[in-house]
C-alpha cells in the first residue's frame, strides 16, 4: 500500500508498505529514520516514542497505515536545522549529553521525545512529575538518576532561554 | 561491494578533559539525535532478512526436517540446516565443541536454533519458518539441578556428564571446630534466573566480501573471541572475516556468547547477498544466556561476639543445556563464596550442572552475585543471633589489606572495608515516611494504601568482586595510537578492538590520550579486527586493561616524539606540557606540531595484568584474582506488609574505585549496577517450568522503571591500587552484588520475614 505522511515537517509518500508493518518499521526500514528504536516492539519500553500529531506515541503500536495523512515528529526532527554535527541540538538533547544521562543510548531517543513533551507541557516539573511522565520508558544502564538530572537541567535551560 | 549505509564511523573527541576530569561522551551527540548506528540500524541496498527457527521443546530428538515448502515460498532465498554449516558444526565461548551451530539430531533447551531462512522481508522470513516441518520425539526434560548432582550419570544432559564443574575450597578443619562454637546459624537460599535485558536486540549485518570472506557488523563484547568461533564454522580463516563493532545497545554479559553471528554469515555466504538479522524481544530472551539460578546451603559457626569460626557452604548453579561460561562462573562462586570476611575454617563446594533449562552464562557480577545474596543474608542472621548490629558483625569479620581470602590469596592492595562500613553507617537517613503524596507510597498511584500498614526498614549489604579475568587467564589488551598534525593541530587517533557497550570507554580512551600526549584533539577509531585483541568488555576490566594499553601506547608515542625532539634540539630533559615539548633546563622548545612536522608517529602496545593461577582442584587455593573490589549499600524501604508491596526509598552506596577517571561516567556505572541489583531483589526473574520459559517479554519480565529506582546517594573513595593503571579499580560490577542483599535485608527489617529467595515476591511478604 501507499502511505502519505508528514515526517519532521516534510510531506512524504511511501510505497510498497505491507499492511502489517508498524509505523516504527516504516520509519526505520523504509524512510531512513532509524533513530526511533526497536527494543521491545510491544509498547512496554518507550524506545520508539515519536510525536504523532503532537502527542507522544509508541510507534511500534501504530500501524503504518494509521499514519496516513498525519504528522510524525521523530528524534531526528527535534534539533534545529539538520541533525548531527552541523545542526543545533534541542535543549533536551543537550541536557541528556551534559548530565550523563546517555550510556548505551538505546533508550535515549524515546526518553528525549518523552521529556521534550513533558517540559513543553510542564515547564518546571517536580521529580514526581518527571518520574510519572517517564514511567513508560525503560532504561537498563543508568538507574535513571542522570535522566532526572537531564530533565531538570533541560527545564532550567528552557526557562532561562524564555526569561 | 558497496559499503553499508549507517556503519559505525570515527568519533571525534575535540576539546579538553584528561584523566580525572568529566568530559562528555564523544558519541553523545550522535546518540541523542538518533544518528548513532546501532547494530539493528544497519541497512544496505539489496539486503535480505534472516530469521531463525527455534525449538519449542526443552528436550527432544529430531527425526526429520523438511525445508522444501519453506524454500518454495515466494521471496525466500535460502533455508539452511546443520547440513549447510560450511565448516565446524559446533562452537562455544570456552570450548569449541560446546554447542551446535544448528541442532543436528536433538535439542537440549527451548529456543535452541534449528534452521535459518533468508527472505526479502522479515515477515516473509518469519512465515517461512512456519513452513519448515520437523518430526519430533519429545523427551522428558531434566530440570532439577540438585537431582543432577545426586545422579550426574543417569540425568546427564550432555555426553560429557551432568556436572560442568565442581570447585571445592578447603581451609582449616570445619568438622574439628564445629562442636566447639557458641553460635551456629544456617540457611538455604535461592536466586532466580535474571536476564541482562539490554535494550538493543541481538542484531547484525553480514556482507559477502570481495576476497571470498565476510564483512560482519555486529554488537558484541569481544570481537576477537567471536572471530575464533565464527571463522571455523564458516569454513574461513580468521583473516577472511572482517569484523566491525556496530553500535551496542547494552550488554551486561549477554553479548559474550555468540547469537546471530555465524547464522547471518552462513546466509550471506549462501545467497551472495548482504543479510541482516535482528531479534525481537521474544527471541532475545532465547537468543542469549542468562544469570545462573542458584540453590545455596550455608552454615556458619561463630563466637558469641560474632567472630566467625567456620563456614560450611554448598552452591549449586544451574548452567542449563550448554557449558557457556559456567566453569568460570562456578569458579567465582567458589572463590568468592564467603565474601569479604576472614574465616579460619572453610568448606565450600560450588557446582555448575547441566539441565534442559535455559543456558546460563555471563551476567554483570558473574557468579559473585548469587553467593553475595547468601553470605550477606547469613551475616544478618549471625548479627541477630549474637545481638549485635548488622554493620558491627561485618566490621568484626571484615577483610583489610593483607587479609587472606578463602582461596588463600592475600589482598595486597587497599581494601578499606572498615572505613566503608563506618561511612555508610554515618550517612544521614532519608526523612521519615510522608504519606502526603500517594506516589511516594508502596503501590504508588495504584492507591493501594494511604499509609496504613506501611512499615519502614533499613538493611545493609557488601560485596566482593574480582576485576579482570581470573584463574590464570592472560586477558591482555592492545592499543594502536597515531599522533599526527591534522588541520594544523596535533591529533591522536586511538584504535582498539574493545567494545564500547555504553560504559564510557570511548570517553576514557580519549581522556588517557589527552593526559599522556598533551593533545586536545583525539579521534576514536571504530573497534574492529584490524588491530590486536582487546579482550572482553566484561569483568569490569576495560578501564584497567584497554585503559592500560592506551596508556602504554601513548607513552611509547610520547617517548618517540621526545626522542625526535632530543635529537633536534640537543636536550634530553624533555616532557610534553600544554601541547609543547619542554626542557627542564631550557623551557619551551617547540609546539608538538612543530616537532612532528609532516610525520606521523604510530605505535601499538599490549598491556597484560599480573599473572594469576588456577584454583587447586581439591583445595581451591590459589592467587586466582587480578584485582578485588568492594561496594557497600544501605537500603531504606517502605513495605506495605498487608499487600507485600515494596517501595525502595533510598539506596546509599560507598565504593572504593582506586582512582576516579571520569566521575560522571563512574556515577552512572554505580547507579546502573545498583538498579540491576534492585531488579534482582524485587522484580526480575525468568520463570521456567518444565524447561519452558513462561515470561519472555517486557510485559511479563519486569525490569525497574524510573518509578521503582529511588534516589541514590554515593560516596566514592580513592585508595589507589599500585598495580593498576592510574591506581584505578574496576567499578561496573561491585554495586550489582551488594544492592540486592541490602534491599532484602531492609525488607526483612520491616517485615520480620525470613525471605530466603530473590526476587522477593509479594506473597513472600504477605503470605
Amino acid at each position: 500500500m501507499r502511505v502519505n505522511v508528514t515526517v519532521n515537517g516534510a510531506p512524504q509518500t511511501v510505497d510498497d508498505v505491507w499492511e502489517g508493518e508498524s509505523l516504527l518499521y516504516m520509519l526505520r526500514e523504509r524512510m531512513g529514520l532509524p533513530g526511533s528504536k526497536n527494543a521491545c516492539e510491544q509498547g512496554e519500553c518507550g524506545s520508539c516514542t515519536v510525536y504523532l500529531d503532537g502527542v507522544p506515541a509508541c510507534s511500534c503500536l501504530v500501524a503504518a497505515g494509521q499514519a496516513e495523512g498525519r504528522e510524525v515528529r521523530t528524534v531526528e526532527g527535534l534539533a534545529e536545522g539538520s541533525t548531527g554535527a552541523d545542526g543545533r541540538l534541542d535543549p533536551v538533547q543537550e541536557a541528556f549529553v551534559e548530565a550523563g544521562a546517555v550510556q548505551c543510548g538505546f533508550c535515549t531517543p524515546g526518553l528525549v521525545v518523552q521529556s521534550h513533551d513533558l517540559i513543553s507541557r510542564v515547564p518546571d516539573p517536580s521529580d514526581a512529575e518527571i518520574r510519572e511522565a517517564l514511567a513508560g520508558n525503560l532504561c537498563r544502564c543508568t538507574g535513571y538518576e542522570k535522566i532526572l538530572d537531564a530533565v531538570r537541567l533541560a527545564a532550567r535551560r528552557r526557562a532561562e532561554a524564555s526569561a | 561491494m558497496a559499503t553499508p549505509i549507517r556503519t559505525p564511523g570515527r568519533v571525534a573527541a575535540p576539546g579538553h578533559g584528561g584523566v580525572g576530569d568529566s568530559p562528555l561522551r564523544p558519541d553523545g551527540t550522535l546518540k541523542v539525535s538518533g544518528e548513532f548506528a546501532y547494530a539493528s540500524d544497519l541497512w544496505m541496498d539489496g539486503m535480505l532478512w534472516g530469521a531463525t527457527l527455534r525449538s519449542p521443546h526443552p528436550r527432544a530428538r529430531i527425526l526429520s526436517i523438511d525445508v522444501g515448502p519453506a524454500l518454495a515460498a515466494p521471496g525466500v532465498h535460502a533455508v539452511l540446516t546443520h547440513e549447510d554449516v560450511p565448516g565446524r558444526k559446533t562452537f562455544g565461548i570456552d570450548h569449541p565443541d560446546d554447542q551446535p551451530v544448528l541442532a543436528v539430531d536433538q535439542v537440549r533447551h527451548q529456543g535452541e536454533p534449528i534452521a535459518l531462512v533468508a527472505a526479502d522481508h522479515p515477515e516473509i522470513a518469519r512465515r517461512a519458518l512456519d513452513l519448515i516441518a520437523i518430526e519430533w520425539e519429545v523427551r522428558e526434560p531434566v530440570t532439577d539441578a540438585r537431582a543432577v548432582l545426586a545422579d550426574p550419570v543417569g540425568l546427564a544432559v550432555q555426553p560429557r556428564g551432568g556436572i560442568v564443574r565442581h570447585q571445592p575450597v578447603r581451609v582449616g578443619d570445619v568438622d574439628a571446630v564445629r562442636d566447639g562454637v557458641d553460635v551456629v546459624v544456617a540457611g538455604d537460599y535461592e536466586v532466580g534466573i535474571q536476564d541482562q535485558a539490554f535494550l538493543g536486540p541481538e542484531s547484525g549485518l553480514a556482507v559477502p566480501a570481495d576476497d571470498g570472506g565476510l564483512d560482519l557488523y555486529v554488537a558484541t563484547q569481544w570481537i576477537h573471541n567471536d572471530l575464533k568461533q565464527i571463522a571455523p564454522c564458516l569454513g574461513l580463516e580468521q583473516d577472511q572475516v572482517h569484523m566491525t563493532m556496530a553500535g551496542v545497545g547494552g550488554a551486561f554479559g549477554g553479548r559474550e556468547d555468540l547469537s546471530m553471528q555465524i547464522h547471518a554469515g552462513m546466509l550471506a555466504l549462501r545467497t551472495g547477498r548482504p543479510v541482516k538479522m535482528s531479534y525481537n524481544r521474544y527471541e532475545s530472551f532465547f537468543g542469549h544466556v542468562h544469570r545462573h539460578p542458584a540453590q545455596m546451603r550455608y552454615e556458619y559457626g561463630a563466637t558469641r561476639d560474632g567472630i566467625l569460626v567456620y563456614a560450611d557452604v554448598e552452591i549449586v548453579l544451574d548452567g542449563g543445556a550448554y557449558t557457556s561460561s559456567t566453569e568460570n562462573v562456578t569458579g567465582n562462586a567458589a572463590s568468592l563464596g564467603v565474601g569479604p570476611y576472614e574465616i579460619p575454617n572453610i568448606r565450600i563446594d560450588a557446582y555448575g550442572v547441566y539441565t534442559n533449562n535455559p543456558p546460563c552464562g555471563a551476567m554483570r557480577g558473574f557468579g559473585a552475585v548469587q553467593a553475595c545474596f547468601a553470605y550477606e543474608s547469613m551475616m544478618d542472621k549471625l548479627a541477630a543471633a549474637c545481638g549485635i548490629s548488622p554493620v558491627e558483625v561485618r566490621r568484626r569479620n571484615a577483610v583489610a589489606q593483607g587479609s587472606a581470602l578463602a582461596t588463600g590469596q592475600v589482598i595486597t592492595a587497599p581494601a578499606p572495608m572498615a572505613e566503608m562500613l563506618d561511612r555508610i553507617e554515618a550517612m544521614p537517613l532519608p526523612p521519615a515516611l510522608d504519606a502526603a503524596d500517594i506516589r511516594d507510597l508502596p503501590g504508588g498511584a495504584s492507591q493501594t494504601t494511604h499509609g496504613e500498614g506501611v512499615v519502614r526498614g533499613v538493611g545493609y549489604g557488601i560485596g566482593l568482586k574480582n576485576i579482570c579475568f581470573s584463574e590464570g587467564f592472560d586477558d591482555y589488551s592492545t592499543a594502536r595510537v597515531r599522533l599526527e598534525v591534522i588541520g594544523g593541530e596535533a591529533t591522536a587517533l586511538v584504535h582498539t578492538a574493545a567494545a564500547e557497550v555504553g560504559q564510557g570507554l570511548v570517553t576514557v580512551k580519549a581522556q588517557i590520550a589527552r593526559t599522556e600526549l598533551g593533545v586536545r584533539r583525539v579521534t576514536i577509531a571504530p573497534a574492529d579486527n584490524r588491530v590486536g585483541d582487546a579482550g572482553s568488555s566484561s569483568a569490569s576490566r576495560q578501564s584497567y586493561m584497554t585503559g592500560g594499553a592506551v596508556k602504554a601506547a601513548c607513552e611509547a608515542v610520547r617517548g618517540e616524539l621526545l626522542a625526535r625532539a632530543a635529537a633536534r634540539y640537543g636536550h634530553d630533559d624533555l616532557s610534553v606540557v600544554g601541547g609543547a615539548v619542554v626542557s627542564r633546563a631550557a623551557g619551551v622548545l617547540a609546539p608538538v606540531e612543530e616537532v612532528l612536522g609532516d610525520d606521523a608517529i604510530e605505535l601499538t602496545r599490549e598491556f597484560h595484568h599480573r599473572p594469576t593461577t588456577r584454583l587447586d582442584p581439591v583445595t581451591g587455593q590459589g592467587d586466582s584474582h587480578t584485582q578485588l573490589a568492594l561496594c557497600v549499600h544501605r537500603a531504606v524501604v517502605d513495605v506495605d506488609v498487608e499487600l507485600g508491596l515494596v517501595k525502595v526509598v533510598e539506596l546509599a552506596a560507598v565504593q572504593d574505585v582506586g582512582k576516579i577517571l571520569n566521575r560522571l561516567s563512574l556515577e552512572g556505572q554505580i547507579h546502573g549496577g545498583t538498579a540491576q541489583g534492585l531488579g534482582l531483589a524485587l522484580m526480575e526473574e525468568i520463570v521456567v517450568s518444565g524447561g519452558l520459559v513462561r515470561n519472555p517479554s517486557f510485559t511479563d519480565y519486569l525490569i525497574p522503571t524510573i518509578l521503582d529506582v529511588p534516589p541514590m546517594r554515593l560516596d566514592i573513595l580513592e585508595h589507589p591500587d599500585p598495580d593498576a593503571p592510574y591506581g584505578l579499580r574496576g567499578a561496573g560490577e561491585p554495586p550489582t552484588l551488594s544492592s540486592t542483599p541490602a534491599i532484602v535485608a531492609a525488607v526483612r527489617d520491616a517485615t520480620g520475614k525470613a525471605l530466603t529467595r530473590v526476587p522477593v515476591r509479594p506473597e513472600h511478604i504477605a503470605g
